[in-house]
């Protein structure tokens, strides 16, 4: 009787209730950005100058002009976004695996640690870096002073004083689906494992790794695409052998004032991380994704 | 299932000796290497608090020469860097609290009514979240621009909820799910209107959920600088002030702000480890999926 009450009463409630509850919401996220990725569009295919205004002329060459000057930053960020993916997957895997393996009751302590570091604001721990790996600063200048690297060796302004920068910035989102992942997988699982003699290598590649994959492919679109489209880590930490798309949006769109560059190039940016996306869900195979 | 799993369990017991041996040699490894990587998670975090004690001469903070607390006695005593906190200050708690309603509506919707439409409406939600930061902001600089709406405090705001929403849908979503319906339908059993039983049963229950996303939203908008430096116009946020003053040298100052967050985020941890040791629950922080 209480399941059939429960039945009517959620089937009237289903007429207008939830799209009252979710219009607010779903009006703002439209608005604001459902319409501007539109405007943003329309923007792309415009053509004109800042003096004589805009014109919408459905200007498609913008998109082969602008590939053909920064498709060099372009790959460079999908590149760097690979290079971090990996990085802060190789790191993050194994702590994971022991916090929620051999964490006991003290797991959620381990990963709030982890968390931690990360309510200081992002421009003031990329800034701190910038500080860490400074030419004479406490890491190089302390090495520089044992003899144990040579006076003119430099951190700052490399690829991989950007590249770390942005591994470090995103550890978490990798860091922390890895991890659910991983806490979810039944132990008994491995246990069978062990009694059918597999060795603790073969239970982990057999096992552990496939059914953590949910997380890997979650934890990397996370890393991915906000490394990517950065361009604070290529600033503070990089020189303009490592500018990034994202360097450049912003200057079209904050210094030279150039929106239909800068929109063509978003757009170019958003086809490069799908494009890469695809080929990842692709390779990893989609039933064990969603499984 | 029980007995199998006791069976399970006995036979691991048992486990032949030189096997377990291994085992526990092997096991330094994996605890050294997360120690190591925590450490280098607080390298920046050290530095910085380090640096706001630091009593250094000149615009350039960047050398120890000796101990004070000038910069805590001395925190407010840049206008410029106060007025950017209280504007900061502003922009997080408005969008937090209407990023929160409006994420929690959809939230509940989600959870409790099955609708036409909520697979576009999934996919609205997700696809800002899967959005690099910087194609939110430029876009809605565009949109802006052509409708030539004047850059300042209210663009930031409306763009902070923006991206706020999505991840206070989530974060709720994840506590309402494992909701249990029959606790709302004992209390409507015992003569409780559907308006009182969401009030004293349901809400009560969800509300570690809410407040959860409220602090997430809060800690996004208070420290985002990428989507903010398009919509600021004139107004300037703590992160655009920082990034200005940069190329000029960081004032000690910053140091401090950047630490007295940091130690609210170590009141956060420490209530929440309390709380859920008390409870025996995950903080709500971590209860996603």
């Amino acid at each position: 009787m209480g399941a059939g009450a429960r039945e009517r009463g959620g089937k009237r409630r289903t007429s207008w209730a939830p799209y009252l509850l979710t219009l607010p919401g779903t009006a703002w996220l439209f608005v604001f950005f459902a319409v501007p990725m539109a405007t943003m569009f329309a923007v792309s295919l415009q053509e004109g100058s800042i003096e004589t205004g805009y014109t919408l002329t459905w200007h498609w060459p913008t998109y082969a002009e602008v590939f053909d000057l920064y498709r060099l930053q372009l790959f460079r960020s999908l590149m760097y976004g690979l290079i971090v993916t990996l990085a802060t997957l190789l790191i993050s895997y194994p702590m994971a695996y022991w916090i929620a393996r051999r964490g006991g009751r003290r797991k959620n302590l381990f990963l709030l640690l982890i968390l931690l570091p990360f309510f200081t604001p992002f421009l003031i721990r990329t800034i701190s870096w910038q500080f860490v790996l400074a030419d004479q600063g406490i890491l190089l200048g302390t090495l520089k002073d044992l003899g144990a690297v040579s006076e003119s060796f430099k951190l700052l302004a490399s690829p991989v004083a950007v590249v770390s920068g942005l591994t470090y910035n995103f550890l978490p989102f990798m860091a922390l689906p890895l991890y659910v992942a991983i806490e979810r997988l039944d132990p008994s699982l491995l246990d069978a494992a062990h009694d059918l003699y597999s060795s603790r290598a073969t239970a982990f590649f057999k096992v552990t790794l496939p059914l953590s994959l949910p997380g890997v492919f979650a934890g990397s679109l996370l890393t991915f695409i906000p490394s990517v489209g950065d361009f604070i880590n290529a600033e503070f930490l990089g020189s303009s052998t490592t500018t990034m798309i994202g360097n450049v949006i912003q200057r079209e769109f904050l210094v030279n004032v150039d929106y239909p560059d800068g929109a063509a190039l978003s757009f170019l940016l958003m086809a490069g991380i799908l494009v890469m996306v695809f080929l990842y869900a692709r390779s990893l195979g989609t039933e064990e994704l969603t499984g | 299932m029980g007995a199998q799993q006791a069976e399970v369990g006995s036979r691991a017991m048992t486990a032949p000796a030189p096997a377990r041996r291994r085992r526990r040699r092997r096991e330094w490894f994996l605890p050294a290497f997360t120690g190591l990587v925590m450490a280098y998670l607080f390298v920046p975090v050290i530095v910085m608090a380090l640096f706001g004690f630091n009593d250094y001469r000149g615009r350039f903070n960047l050398v120890w020469q000796g101990f004070t607390l000038e910069h805590y006695r001395n925190t407010f005593g840049i206008p410029e860097l106060t007025e950017s906190l209280t504007n900061s200050l502003i922009v997080a708690a408005t969008s937090t609290v209407v990023a929160t309603v409006l994420g929690t509506l959809v939230a509940l919707a989600l959870t409790r009514f099955s609708f036409r439409g909520r697979a576009p409406l999934n996919l609205l939600i997700f696809v800002p979240m899967a959005t690099p930061e910087i194609i939110l902001g430029v876009s809605l600089l565009a949109l802006f621009v052509s409708v030539q709406v004047p850059r300042g405090m209210m663009t930031i705001i409306i763009a902070h909820i923006m991206f706020c929403v999505s991840y206070v849908v989530v974060t709720v979503k994840a506590r309402t799910t494992g909701f249990d319906r029959n606790l709302e339908d004992a209390a409507q059993d015992l003569g409780a209107t559907p308006w009182t039983s969401f009030w004293t049963v349901t809400f009560p229950l969800i509300f570690p959920g809410i407040l959860a996303a409220a602090m997430l939203a809060f800690v996004l908008s208070i420290d985002d600088y990428v989507i903010t430096t398009f919509l600021a116009g004139g107004t300037v946020t703590l992160p655009l002030w920082i990034y200005g003053i940069s190329r000029f040298g960081v004032p000690a100052q910053v140091n401090v702000i950047g630490t007295l967050i940091f130690a609210i985020g170590v009141v956060y941890v420490v209530v929440s480890v309390l709380r859920s040791r008390r409870a025996n629950a995950p903080p709500p922080v971590l209860t996603k999926g």
